[in-house]
């Protein structure tokens, strides 16, 4: 779709983040996927908490706020509620919107603000330099965690569907094509959506999505979800996924009499997330990671519906000035 | 100035407790009178016995009331109209709800509502409350027959004789609203049933229970207090508690300025009324936000502001604690915002429902780095709506976070209220940047005259900016840790909170020649006031100088309080006001007097402290 805008249009200043920072890669999709949407930079706020990736909203040429660690999903919240037009984009890494924020990410989800909320997980607190996050791994060795971590991490996926978020999708930050499509879906989803970031920190946990990091892993060992299609992945798309009991399996196509026909078809759109969130929880080595939109569910929205009571409450009293407020009073005279 | 204050306490309460012959409603009104008479009020009762004495149960010819009237004075009427009705049952509220004040407190057994009972009562519908008018907000409704089934569940009583209980569940939530000391009801009872120890047992177990319950679901009797003034201005009057008047006050800022209120919160006592009130005026494009935690309030009213809407945030002190990182965003970020603190009794969570002066320091001072912030504190019920007002505008016009204190005493009490009018009320005009500056403009460049930075809300092209908690460059508004900018900026901050003008501190009574002038801010402006009232009138010199202003300071604060021989700081917390005027005016040592009591000031007590300290 074309519009008038281009990347450059949402672009300012030069990000300051370390060389090969995931966030670097990550900012040039939003940019990208900014000029595709073709809201224009004057109707959008990007709203950050604390940490490397909330430094984002500096770079970019719309309104904005680089706020205080973890309330960003609640400052963003706000923003929406009082102007429903703004375009609102929220900003968060792992340590911001899971750990001090996790309050406000799951209430946000609940409510189902029409938020983008991007959340850039690379596992890891880097502003602090290097203590284990809520997303890292049990036994993860941090400076916090000299002996390894004695706690298991959230999972965004779970956290999301378990606060009743209809909106979750997932890309790798060097995976420019699928980042452009999970933010352009964001942005249409009416709702809460998340966009969980795989990023790599090169300084304080470098490696850490190796095996989707590029082009060639993501081939083996991640799969694209896209609504409708078939859930095929492999090299040469010969792998696919099957429904088995309660759980998925890996089949090769063409082997023990599979066919394509046997293969899940992704329905995003499903209100009934239990495939989806098997789908979200989907680790290696045994299976792929799940790249792409894998809930996109239509429901209510809370600023729309806050609107509309308005809207309803208004048609219905009879006052709607302060004036004929304070006549709604039993008064008297005092002469 | 110097009209005559008058604060009515609890001392001119009218209860009444209503319902089935049989629902004991005498002796639980016997014992009230009991219980206020042991504390030295002087009480009046009306028993009001049915006609019929064996009308059907729950019929509008059985139902039986008593009413006391308890005063600190003489008191010689039963009264006419309740403060309190207790309602036992349906036909209770039908036929007794003719008895209570338009603002009366309203107690129900919801379990007596039900279609039998309203049928037997007469009602068309099965909103009994919105079928007589009744606001739900000033309605205990609590299932008293199921409450104290529960209580008595292992006592082994028949089931008639529990039911029997009811009326003590009632006197026990009663005993709650005016703060009556148990003891003296129990000992009541166990005299009463001496021959039945197990029957005083288990009437004493419910009245407990029922005490408990106000206890726990923070019920208040609304309109126990008024501040009102002697003589009243000639207009049109309406009833307004200090948070409705609060509520009015946020309602009545956002139409003069044009924006749409934006109220973020989360319920805690005593504020959570305004955010009940707010809640209901959606047809005047309120949009109020329950948040998932006190955070989320301010933090969403933080995002609100940025949007262009007035955002406020109400809370009580423990709100407070945890608002403060998110006020002070608002404050380097320099955007608009009203943080109301309907103080109670602390520290932690303290007395919920009681009332102190304990914030203030935590509201100047309770948060981290160089954070000014401008504090006004409501004076009375009917004050509350002028304060909000100026701290709406304020925060509008000065681009700032601002607090407004009131507290339980005057956010629960009442006044007769002087419908405003809008169009006398001072306009609100915020610095929306203006368009010429297009181009050239950046965040933090400042209106010269007062050290305001404009505003440039969303949705306005070619003025895109970041804001942020961190610290920002003077002149681009890009990140900046230079040690000269960041103490230019601390300056600069500091300047335009001092720079707010504000009203002259006024000194009522013996102005010119006083030989003690009492000190005193927020809500205790009408004891205070009442104290010298009666020390003048018996013919001693004393003024008072009362802050609603607190930061800034009114410019002739130095001036005032150096003017009088002697001077008394008198607040309902360890001495903050004394301590911030001492920290503000040079060489200012006055008399203190303090207390942290949960209660209002007695005047007595108050001119007995005063009169002492003259003779000192």
């Amino acid at each position: 779709m074309e519009t008038k805008y281009t990347a450059q249009d949402y672009k300012k200043g030069q990000p300051r983040w370390c060389p090969g920072c995931g966030d670097h890669f990550f900012l040039a999709s939003l940019h990208k996927a900014m000029a595709e949407i073709g809201v224009a930079p004057h109707n959008i706020a990007v709203i950050s908490g604390i940490g490397c990736s909330s430094r984002l909203p500096h770079y970019m040429n719309t309104y904005g706020m680089n706020t205080i660690h973890g309330r960003a999903a609640a400052i963003a919240t706000g923003c929406k509620v009082a102007n429903p037009e703004l375009s609102v984009w929220q900003v968060s890494g792992d340590g911001d919107g899971l750990a001090i924020g996790g309050n406000h990410f799951i209430h946000a989800n609940r409510r189902n603000i029409n938020l983008n909320m991007i959340l850039l997980n690379n596992r890891i607190y880097g502003l602090t330099k290097g203590q284990y996050s809520p997303t890292s791994p049990r036994g993860f060795v941090s400076k916090s965690s000299p002996y390894g971590t004695v706690e298991d991490p959230f999972r965004p996926a779970e956290l999301c569907f378990g606060a009743r978020g209809h909106f979750f999708a997932r890309a790798v930050a060097t995976d420019a094509p699928c980042t452009v499509e999970i933010l352009k879906a964001a942005h249409a989803h009416k709702g809460a959506s998340v966009c969980e970031i795989l990023q790599n920190c090169v300084i304080f946990n470098d490696g850490t999505h190796d095996s989707v990091y590029n082009k060639e892993g993501r081939a083996k060992n991640a799969i694209y979800l896209r609504h409708g299609q078939p859930m095929v992945f492999g090299v040469n798309n010969e792998y696919g996924l099957m429904q088995e009991g309660f759980g998925l399996k890996v089949v090769k196509i063409g082997e023990n009499g599979v066919t394509i026909d046997d293969i899940l078809v992704h329905d995003a759109h499903c209100e009934d997330n239990t495939l989806q969130l098997k789908l979200a929880l989907m680790e290696g080595p045994d299976f792929p990671i799940a790249l792409g939109v894998i809930r996109d569910v239509e429901a209510p929205t809370y600023d729309e519906a806050v609107e509309a009571q308005i809207a309803e409450v208004k048609e219905k009293k009879a006052y709607h000035t302060f004036e004929e407020l304070l006549l709604t009073n039993d008064t008297w005279e005092v002469k | 100035m110097s009209e005559q204050i008058i604060v009515k306490e609890r001392d001119e309460v009218i209860v009444r407790f209503s319902g089935d012959s049989g629902d004991g409603m005498q002796l639980a009104g016997n014992i009230f009178s009991t219980v206020s008479a042991t504390v030295g009020n002087d009480i009046c009762t009306f028993p009001d016995y049915p006609a019929d004495i064996r009308a059907p149960q729950g019929s509008l010819t059985g139902v039986s009331g008593f009413q006391v009237h308890i005063g600190s004075g003489k008191v010689y009427t039963p009264g006419d109209l309740c403060d309190v009705l207790v309602a036992m049952n349906a036909a209770a509220l039908k036929t007794q709800y003719r008895y209570a004040k338009p603002d009366a407190t309203i107690i129900i057994d919801t379990d007596s509502f039900g279609p039998a009972d309203l049928k037997k009562a007469a009602f068309a519908t099965e909103d009994p409350l919105a079928e007589m008018n009744i606001d739900a907000d000033r309605v205990v409704a609590c299932p008293i027959t199921q409450m104290v089934k529960d209580c008595l569940a292992d006592s082994g009583m028949e089931p008639k004789a529990v039911l029997k209980c009811r009326n003590m569940f009632a006197l026990g939530l009663v005993c709650w609203l005016f703060d009556r000391d148990l003891n003296v009801a129990f000992n009541y009872l166990r005299e009463k049933f001496a021959k039945k120890p197990a029957l005083a047992e288990a009437n004493i177990k419910v009245i407990q229970a029922g005490y408990d319950y106000g206890h726990n679901t923070h019920s208040s009797a609304t309109n126990v207090y008024r501040v009102e003034t002697k003589h009243k201005v000639p207009g049109r009057y309406m009833d307004i508690t200090g948070n409705k008047a609060t509520a009015y006050g946020f309602i009545a800022a956002a139409e003069k300025a044009g924006l749409k209120l934006y109220l973020g919160s989360y319920p805690i006592t005593p504020a959570t009324d305004v955010l009940h009130e707010l809640s209901k005026h959606k047809s005047l494009g309120v949009t109020t936000v329950q948040c998932e935690d006190e955070i989320a309030g301010c933090a969403s009213a933080v995002g609100a502001s940025y949007a262009g809407a007035l955002a406020v945030t109400s809370t009580s002190g423990p709100g407070i604690c945890l608002k403060s990182e998110a006020m002070n965003l608002a404050v380097i970020m320099e955007l608009p915002l009203v943080v109301l603190d309907v103080q109670r009794g602390g520290p932690a969570t303290g007395l919920p429902t009681k009332s102190e002066q304990t914030d203030l320091l935590q509201v100047l001072f309770g948060r981290n780095g160089e954070s000014p912030m401008p504090v006004l504190a409501a004076t009375s019920p009917t004050d509350c709506f002028d304060a909000v007002y100026m701290a709406c505008k304020i925060a509008l016009e000065h681009m700032t976070p601002v607090v407004l204190l009131t507290d339980a005493f005057v956010a629960n009490g009442s006044g007769a209220f002087r419908l405003p009018n809008l169009a006398e009320y001072a306009a609100i005009n915020p610095p929306y940047v203006p368009e010429e500056l297009k181009g050239t403009w950046t965040p933090y460049q400042r209106q010269e005259e007062n050290g305001v930075r404009y505003w440039a809300v969303p949705g306005r092209e070619g003025f895109q900016h970041i804001l942020g908690g961190l610290e920002k460059d003077n002149k681009t508004g890009a990140i900046s840790t230079d040690p000269e900018n960041h103490d230019l900026m601390t300056r600069l901050r500091q300047q335009k909170i001092d720079a707010i003008p504000v009203p002259d501190l006024v000194v009522e009574g013996d102005d010119e020649d006083a030989e003690l002038l009492i000190v005193g801010f927020g809500g205790t402006y009408g004891h205070l006031h009442a104290a010298m009232d009666e020390m003048r009138a018996a013919g001693k010199k004393v003024a008072l100088a009362h802050f609603k202003y607190i930061n800034p300071l009114p410019k002739n604060t130095a001036e005032v309080l150096r003017k009088y021989p002697k001077v008394v700081v008198a607040e309902q917390n360890s001495g903050q006001l004394a301590a911030w005027l001492r920290m503000k005016v040079d060489g200012f040592v006055p008399c203190q007097y303090n207390e942290v009591k949960g209660q209002p000031f007695s005047t007595n007590q108050l001119i007995s402290v005063f009169t002492k300290m003259m003779e000192e």
